[in-house]
């Protein structure tokens, strides 16, 4: 059996003496897209900046069986880990296309995702190219963002709260882009706090509590399983 | 009148523009590290001395090419080896490394150029008078300092705004965590940019060189200065540097020609209790005219006349 696409296998991470991570496990396979859920402050984001090696991490994290633990996050990034934080992080004074290319890898060419992709997906972007990023919609932003991040072709894509604060078409809107990036072979890790859209894009779910995950399955077994809805997620 | 007005603008102007080659590398390594060179003077001082020694042994022009390159090399050893390195006890063990390279800087160039000015010449290619109105001269040397500047100004700009390089850099101003997270190798870039900073510091050092005095308390006495630009501009904003080192080089440069006082423009008859003020006259007061304008756009407009950030 080929080593999975990403194994975290008992991650620990700390700010500061607080204790946010204690014991995370799970996996994503190649091409899935994997929710994970739970309340504010759970420790979602810290999981995916301690992967990133932005927060330093304690235990194991494996990219196609490879030990990747601890790397600075430059390096983490060309292996193949791709990163849309929650605050987003556009360059506010560098124009769409610029924020675009600074998405592309140094010394590699011919990814998987080209500008012309990303104006296909999103005719805005296009429209908008030479304009500053920091003049775009919230909406706008987020699609840049994402698209930044596909720009570096990552094997791999950790989004955190993509749908925080956009319109209902908005939210169809990134939910269609997500599925379509999955269809292209790149696996998503997505944080989200609308479980409605988890639900229908993921096609496994992990839910957090306590800086540890206490569940694993499919949606429909998620929805099912009311007890787990009512002690981690619902408040 | 139009002479003084002509050769105060021309030497405001190159005095500013010096500023800047050194205000820029600050403010640069200053928004992108969180870091506040207090060696940054010291770089310029250096660039002066080794472009001295280098003038005397083979000439001015290999020194004006080779001691900004190595005082780029310094600049950016000291950041691989010295501030990554301190980067991790926090900012007050920066700012005290950084105190510290200036002192040993200034000790160095001590013990080896010896305590007092040294004899550092421009070329002879140069010596000579660019133009003359009326009665009064402005030489050569000056105008080539100021295409330097100039030169260099140019230069910069069209690294930071049309090249790979100068994109990322930009975006590590603001989003250096994001910049790393998108694959591009931030410490390395750290580095270019203090060595680079070094460098312009340096090469402000081998021009100015000549025209100043190159001696070893010449880190000291312009240090302070820097920093009032970089404040007045509003610390982290280029443009608003560029505007500042202009403003301060005008103000200083123009104060010094304006050998009169209050009172010869003014009438004799001051207000009594403005009595000692009014027969200072305005050249007295240039060296403190960057520190009256900095009390002056503090008061006004404290995050300084670009600046955006609170502290
Ligand atoms: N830089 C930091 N320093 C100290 N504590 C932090 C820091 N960042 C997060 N925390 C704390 O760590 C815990 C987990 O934060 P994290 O951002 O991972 O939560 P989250 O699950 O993403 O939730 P949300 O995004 O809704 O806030 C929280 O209690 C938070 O207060
Ligand atoms: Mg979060």
């Amino acid at each position: 059996m080929p080593p999975r696409l990403l194994e975290v296998d008992n991650l620990n991470a700390y700010y500061g003496k607080s204790h946010i991570l204690r014991g995370v496990t799970f996996h994503v396979d190649e091409g899935e897209i994997v929710g994970l859920l739970g309340r504010n402050g759970v420790g979602r984001s810290t999981t995916i900046k301690a992967i990133m090696g932005n927060v330093p991490p304690r235990g194991s994290i494996r990219l196609r069986g490879e030990e990747i633990a601890g790397l600075p996050p430059y390096q983490t990034a060309r292996k193949g880990l791709g990163y849309v934080p929650e605050t987003r992080d556009i360059f506010p004074g560098l124009t769409v296309k610029q924020n675009l290319q600074l998405g592309e890898k140094p010394g590699e060419v011919g990814g998987r995702w080209t500008m012309e992709d990303m104006f296909g997906m999103f005719p805005q972007l296009k429209d908008r190219a030479d304009t500053r990023a920091g003049f775009l919609s919230g909406g706008e932003q987020q699609m840049l963002t994402i698209c930044r991040t596909l720009m570096g072709d990552p094997s791999l894509v950790m989004i955190d709260e993509p749908t925080e604060g956009l319109s209902p078409m908005m939210v169809e809107h990134v939910a269609r882009l997500l599925d379509e990036i999955a269809k292209r072979g790149v696996a998503i890790l997505l944080v989200e706090q609308k479980l409605t859209i988890a639900l229908k894009i993921s096609h496994r779910l992990y839910v957090m509590g306590h800086g540890k995950i206490v569940f694993e399955g499919t949606p429909a077994e998620l929805s099912s399983a009311d007890a787990i809805r009512k002690e981690w997620l619902e408040v | 009148m139009l002479q003084l007005i002509t050769f105060s603008a021309l030497n405001g102007v190159l005095y500013g523009m010096l500023l800047f080659m050194m205000a820029s590398g600050l403010t640069l390594i200053f928004s992108m590290m969180g870091v506040l060179n207090f060696a940054h003077a010291s770089f310029y001082m250096l660039g002066a001395y080794f472009g001295f020694e280098i003038s005397r042994r083979i000439g001015f022009w290999p020194g004006l090419v080779l001691a900004p390159l190595l005082v780029g090399a310094v600049g950016a050893l000291v950041e691989r080896y010295g501030l990554r390195r301190v980067h991790r006890l926090g900012h007050v063990s920066e700012l005290l490394f950084t105190f510290g390279l200036a002192f040993v800087i200034e000790e160095m160039v001590q013990m080896v150029w010896g305590k007092l000015p040294v004899d550092y010449r421009g070329p002879p290619s140069l010596d000579f008078v660019a133009f003359r109105l009326f009665d009064t001269t402005y030489p050569a040397y000056r105008m080539f300092m100021l295409s330097v500047a100039v030169a260099m100004f140019v230069v910069l700009l069209a690294l930071l705004t049309r090249t790979r390089v100068g994109l990322i850099i930009q975006a590590a101003l603001t989003h250096p965590d994001m910049v790393a997270m998108l694959g591009h190798n931030v410490p390395r870039i750290f580095m270019l940019v203090f060595g680079a900073g070094a460098a312009l510091a340096g090469l402000a050092g081998v021009i100015a060189g000549p025209a100043l005095v190159t001696q070893p308390a010449m880190a000291t006495l312009l240090g302070p200065i820097l920093f009032v630009v970089i404040v007045v501009g509003g610390l982290g904003s280029l443009t608003g540097a560029f505007v500042a080192s202009l403003l301060i080089g005008l103000l200083q440069t123009f104060a010094v020609a304006m050998n009169f006082s209050l009172a010869e423009v003014f009438g004799p008859t001051a207000p009594p209790f403005l009595d000692d003020l009014w027969r200072v006259t305005i050249a007295q007061l240039a060296p403190v005219m960057p520190y009256i304008l900095l009390v002056l756009v503090l008061i006004v407009r404290p995050t300084g006349l670009m600046g955006t950030r609170e502290s």
